[in-house]
């Protein structure tokens, strides 16, 4: 259990390409990050670089307030679980799991009640003498956990653990690994692509854009505040609605016919790009949405429409009342829903 | 599939038939040969059914050998070629996975030139290069050893490059795994890779072990003494005897006798020597 500091982290190959860009962030003891980001992002090398399998190129990574850039990743006392799980492939389920102890020269009764712990705790006691590939995905992916907790290191590393997974198998592990963290308390990083596994599984998100560490904060925050554009659109399904436009004279956004009247004042004549979340809209009198397309997901309907002035926008709305494909469908926002972006930038500048 | 076509299953059957008769029927011959006695096999017609000399004719090539021209017990050369070809194959494979693993797992530099160079070079048979090889041997003292018999031919590129190729196939995931782990190269080497390339080396075992039997040019070469004459040499020396008939019979023996032990290798490691070939366990 420990602390884990990145300080001003930056990776680059050949010193031309910068793939992580200066990442400042202090995890406390016990929390459950999630790094998140599109694939490319850099938030693997990310994890990478804290494993110690991937050289630091500037800054410092403190575990626990010792500096590690130079350790090898045995020495970091940490334990990684990896996408495809990497198994070894010989050995029983049991010897996968006492293979670090093995060689850290624990002795064989404390191997024995150490992984016999993390089998119960995990539920894979009846596999223990099998071999990896006897096992369907599931199972193997409780061995790689397993691996990870009998070491008991001071942070586990998570890279895209569940991505091998089939969807309803994925909800299941989400679920699992959340608690089984909770429960052991051990301060946890862990990467995916997937929006709806950051935002169950972490206490705090990363949300990482081209090596750039666009937002940290808890899942709320980046929810309900996002502060870039691409945070916006990358948190939640369906993404975010976008539309360009421009501060008025007074201050004041015109929209459709009606206007909106920022919270924050800015300066008149620039560039804005407004969002609001599809959930975020209702039937109401505000604006008049020209209906293209309805897709029913049972709990809810997704609508997707024009704007009187040719503007896309998607609309959610609870159960499964269903406009007609052509029909003008009235929707109004919620109040203080809408977030205002600088078009130039991307960076958030308020609400309305 | 269904197919119901006796025809094509008939004409099949036939191809198939044809191809085993024509490989087995020397071995047959080979075989008949062996068990008549001297002059049976010099008169004509040459017979095609076993005779009565079978285990005569073996006892004497094994325990006296062929006295027109070595004379010296088949079982000293068997002994021979056996410790010939299992140092050379045991020798090859070693050599080649410590190879290969410093091509796929080390960066250091001209790691690619290396893997080119050891590539090269052994590309060219050993007749190429068997004048120096000898100058080096003989100026070492190891005319008429084992080691002199054996070490010239025990680096091999076909086993480095195969060892290559299934170590790139491993995940990286994990020898990164076995970091994170606390295994270093050498443990990783033989905990992790070594069990996993069982069925690599089963099948290089086979390929190597016939190899290593069945050379000839380098240990008529390298050998002057008889006690260090191997089996398949003493098969060509005993047909080319010029000043006597040919004894059949014992030549066939010897000739049966050096077959064995390749044989009963394939036989025994087939399945691994097949899975090795096709199968990549991960």
């Amino acid at each position: 259990m420990a602390t884990v500091s990145l300080r001003g982290v930056r990776k680059s190959y050949g010193g031309t390409v910068e793939v992580i860009q200066g990442i400042d962030m202090e995890i406390t003891d016990g929390e459950f990050i999630v790094i998140v980001g599109p694939s490319g992002c850099g938030k693997s090398t990310l994890l990478r670089m804290v494993a110690g399998l991937e050289k630091i190129t500037g800054g410092e990574i403190a575990i626990d307030a010792r500096v590690v850039n130079e350790l090898e990743p045995k020495d970091r006392d940490i334990a990684m679980v990896f996408q495809n799980y990497a198994l070894y492939p010989h050995m029983s389920v049991y010897d996968n799991m006492a293979y670090g102890l093995k060689i850290r020269g624990v002795s064989k009764g404390e191997i024995d009640e150490r992984v016999k712990r993390a089998a119960k705790t995990l539920e894979i006691e009846p596999f223990l003498e099998r071999k990896p590939r006897q096992l369907s995905g599931g199972q193997r992916q409780r061995v790689a956990m397993g691996r990870a907790i009998v070491r008991e290191p001071k942070a586990f590393l998570f890279d895209e653990p569940l991505s091998n997974l089939d969807a309803k198998l994925r909800v299941q592990m989400r679920v699992e690994i959340k608690k089984l963290q909770r429960q052991l308390g051990v301060t946890s990083i862990y990467v995916t692509h997937d929006q709806v596994e950051a935002m169950t599984m972490g206490d705090r998100l990363i949300v990482m854009n081209k090596g750039v560490a666009e937002q940290i904060g808890t899942p709320i925050d980046v929810y309900a505040q996002p502060a870039s554009l691409f945070v916006a659109a990358f948190i939640g399904s369906p993404s975010m609605n976008f539309l360009e436009t421009r501060i008025g004279a007074d201050g004041s956004l015109a929209l459709d016919g009606a206007s909106l009247k920022p919270k924050t004042r800015i300066d008149p004549g620039r560039a804005v790009t407004i969002g609001i979340r599809p959930e975020h809209l209702s039937v109401g009198s505000g604006f008049d949405l020209k209906v293209e397309l309805v897709e029913l997901l049972g709990a809810d309907t997704l609508v997707y429409g024009r704007l009187s002035d040719g503007k896309g926008l998607v609309v959610r709305l609870p159960g499964t009342e269903v406009p007609k494909i052509g029909d003008r469908l009235p929707v109004k926002a919620h109040d203080g829903a809408w977030h205002l972006f600088d078009s130039e930038t991307g960076k958030r500048l308020g609400a309305a | 599939m269904v197919e119901n076509r006796p025809w094509l299953t008939i004409f099949s059957h036939l191809v198939v038939l044809i191809g085993v008769a024509i490989i087995a029927f020397p071995v047959w011959m080979t075989f008949v040969a062996s068990t008549h006695d001297a002059q049976t096999m010099l008169r004509s017609p040459v017979p095609v059914l076993p005779g009565p000399h079978l285990l005569k004719n073996y006892s004497e090539i094994l325990t006296q050998g062929y006295a027109r021209t070595s004379g010296i017990p088949l079982t000293i050369a068997l002994f021979n070629s056996m410790v010939m070809a299992l140092g050379i194959c045991i020798g090859k494979i070693v050599i080649s996975i410590i190879a290969a693993f410093a091509i796929v797992y080390f960066r250091f530099p001209f790691r690619m030139a290396a893997f080119w160079a050891i590539f090269v070079t052994l590309m060219l048979p050993v007749e190429v290069r068997i004048v120096p090889t000898y100058g080096v041997v003989a100026g070492l003292g190891m005319v008429d050893t084992y080691s002199g018999l054996i070490i010239p031919l025990i680096a091999s590129a076909t086993a480095t490059f195969l060892f290559r190729q299934f170590f790139l196939s491993v995940p990286d995931e994990l020898a990164e795994a076995s970091r994170v782990d606390g295994a270093g190269p050498v443990r990783f080497f033989f905990d992790i890779l070594l069990p996993m390339s069982r069925t690599t080396i089963a099948a290089l075992f086979v390929i190597q072990f016939i190899y290593g039997w069945n050379q000839y040019l380098w240990p008529l070469l390298v050998t002057n003494k008889e006690s260090f004459y191997t089996a398949v040499m003493l098969v060509a020396r005993q047909a080319t005897a010029v000043d006597a008939t040919p004894s059949w019979n014992l030549i066939m023996a010897t000739a049966m006798l050096a077959m064995l032990p390749p044989v009963l290798v394939v036989v025994f490691m087939q399945r691994q020597f097949v899975r090795g070939l096709v199968e990549t366990e991960k």
